[in-house]
């Protein structure tokens, strides 16, 4: 099939960016969206031009490097994948293709489709993660959980950090990114020590970077990990939590 | 083959840097005000109040349908609520400051939040394809103002008796006549009417999303949850909408 791919280049961070237009003459429904650039890429290359700069790594859904906003949806068409698990099967042949990088004030644009995500890794870095004790490895199943803890926390746990959820909300709000990092660890027993600062911390850093929720539930649309919105509300829930909790250690130095 | 895709050379980026710095504060309650997820706390639990208040407001207004005496009983109740506990009309008035508060801090956090959102945001050059994001939802912050507009013109026309937009037969104390004599004008009854669907719009979303932003909601309820909204909304829009309607077709005279 034949598809017309406008696509938006932008030389640097500081560079005036614009949309430019590409024709694919010969692609197939079973290739990816991604095998799609590589393919434009090809000819852009043996014509001596710059290539499209879009990045990717396992290219299959688990990485989260790829996203790009294809027609106006965060990773395309379809509901519940990654850019790279969109197939051209999804399209027409003959159809117009808009692809753009993720916006988001905090997410400022490296090269053409490439944004710094860098924030994302800010807020993992001041609370995502736990305590454990150092020495001979512990007896397997030493510590219980319950089987719907774990099972909640493994549907946070799917988060791969792609930042679809940012650039599909109206305030470029990153609650969905910040609430399933929180939730991941905040179920399970090994997380409760730090339970409290860390929602604390971590809500707080978002902050500094991103808009509010105000309960579209684009988000959760956009996810391809089908994260859900259920998850910020409990983090809405421990924030206050963690206000009375903190508070509570008489005198105590929070740590950290 | 494949082609090489990312920008090549730099390595040494440094991470992005925050956009703003909270003020942190030693008192707790300001502490947490101060952050946008402790704002949508006061934004939700201002807002229950101020949908409690709306529906009983609304229930009240029922007794229109009673005839005049019992509308100027009610309006007389008011002033009369919890005597002899406190003295006349001093318990309307401490409804009356609590409301105040209550749109106070709804407002100023709503404001502080859209400016939150306006610096956090950047726009798409193509066009956005909403997928969740209802009318209601997006509309929060029209009719959020389009509502202080009229509540502000509705207490000029009903409480305090300002002309223009009360009536030149105004009469304190006379809240069945003021009613009537200010819906028998088409253009009067035609914003309240506007402005009460936009009310419905907003008590839509808000009553969908306090839930969220309060975090008590239970995932096996979200669909009750849109059902309770759409209640709240449908209730005050037909309620308060069939006063102006039923003085103009000659029912309520
Ligand atoms: S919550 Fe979903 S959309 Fe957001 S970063 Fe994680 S995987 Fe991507
Ligand atoms: S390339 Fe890894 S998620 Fe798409």
């Amino acid at each position: 099939m034949r598809i017309t791919l406008r696509v938006w280049r932008q030389p640097g961070p500081e560079a005036q960016g614009e949309f430019r237009t590409y024709e694919a003459p010969e692609v197939s429904e079973d290739m990816s969206f991604l095998e799609l650039i590589d393919a434009v890429n090809e000819d852009l290359l043996e014509k001596g031009e710059e290539p499209i700069a879009c990045d990717s790594d396992c290219r299959e859904g688990i990485c989260g490097m790829c996203g790009v906003m294809i027609n106006g949806l965060p990773h395309g068409p379809s509901e519940g994948t990654a850019t790279c698990q969109l197939h051209m099967r999804k399209f027409q042949d003959g159809d117009l293709i808009e692809v753009e990088p993720w916006r988001a004030a905090a997410f400022p644009v490296i090269r053409d489709l490439v944004v710094d995500r860098s924030a994302f890794d800010t807020i993992i870095e001041s609370g995502g993660y736990v305590s454990v004790s150092t020495g001979s490895a512990p007896d397997a199943n030493e510590i219980l959980v319950p089987k719907s803890a774990s099972d909640a926390a493994m549907d946070a746990a799917a988060c791969i950090g792609c930042g679809a959820c940012v650039a599909a909300c109206p305030n470029s709000a990153a609650q969905l990114f910040t609430s399933a990092k929180l939730a991941h660890l905040n179920l399970l027993p090994q997380g409760q020590p730090e339970r409290w600062d860390r929602v604390e911390i971590m809500v707080d850093t978002m902050e500094e970077f991103f808009g509010s929720c105000t309960n579209h539930g684009e988000c959760e649309k956009a996810c391809p990990k089908e994260i859900t919105i259920d998850f910020i509300a409990m983090m809405n829930a421990d924030y206050v939590k963690s206000k009375f909790k903190n508070r509570r250690r008489l005198g105590q130095k929070k740590a950290g | 083959m494949l082609t090489e895709t990312r920008p090549s050379g730099d390595t040494s980026q440094k991470p992005v840097p925050p956009r703003r710095q909270r003020e942190k504060s030693g008192i707790w309650l300001v502490d947490f005000y101060t952050s946008a997820v402790g704002k949508k706390w006061v934004m939700a639990i201002t807002g229950i109040g101020l949908i409690g208040f709306v529906l009983s407001h609304m229930v009240g207004n029922l007794k229109v349908y009673a005839g005049a005496e019992d509308f100027d009983h009610y309006a007389e109740f008011l002033r009369e609520m919890l005597v002899p506990i406190f003295p006349r009309t001093v318990f309307l008035w401490l409804v009356r400051g609590g409301l105040v508060m209550m749109f106070v801090f709804h407002i100023h956090s709503a404001i502080s939040l859209a400016r939150l959102n306006l610096q956090a945001n950047a726009s798409y050059a193509t066009k956005r394809d909403y997928v969740a994001a209802n009318f209601a939802s997006r509309t929060m912050r029209w009719t959020g103002p389009i509502i202080l507009l009229y509540l502000i013109f509705h207490l000029a026309d009903l409480t305090w008796g300002v002309e223009p937009a009360a009536t030149a037969v105004f009469e304190r104390g006379e809240a069945y006549a003021n009613l009537v004599a200010s819906f028998e004008r088409p253009v009067v009854a035609g914003i309240y009417i506007v402005a009460n669907l936009a009310l419905g719009f907003h008590l839509y979303h808000g009553t969908w999303s306090l839930f969220q932003s309060l975090g008590v909601n239970n995932p096996a309820y979200n669909t009750a949850r849109r059902y309770l909204a759409g209640g709240v909304a449908a209730a005050i829009v037909i309620g308060n909408c069939s006063f102006p309607i039923a003085v103009l077709a000659g029912v309520v005279d």
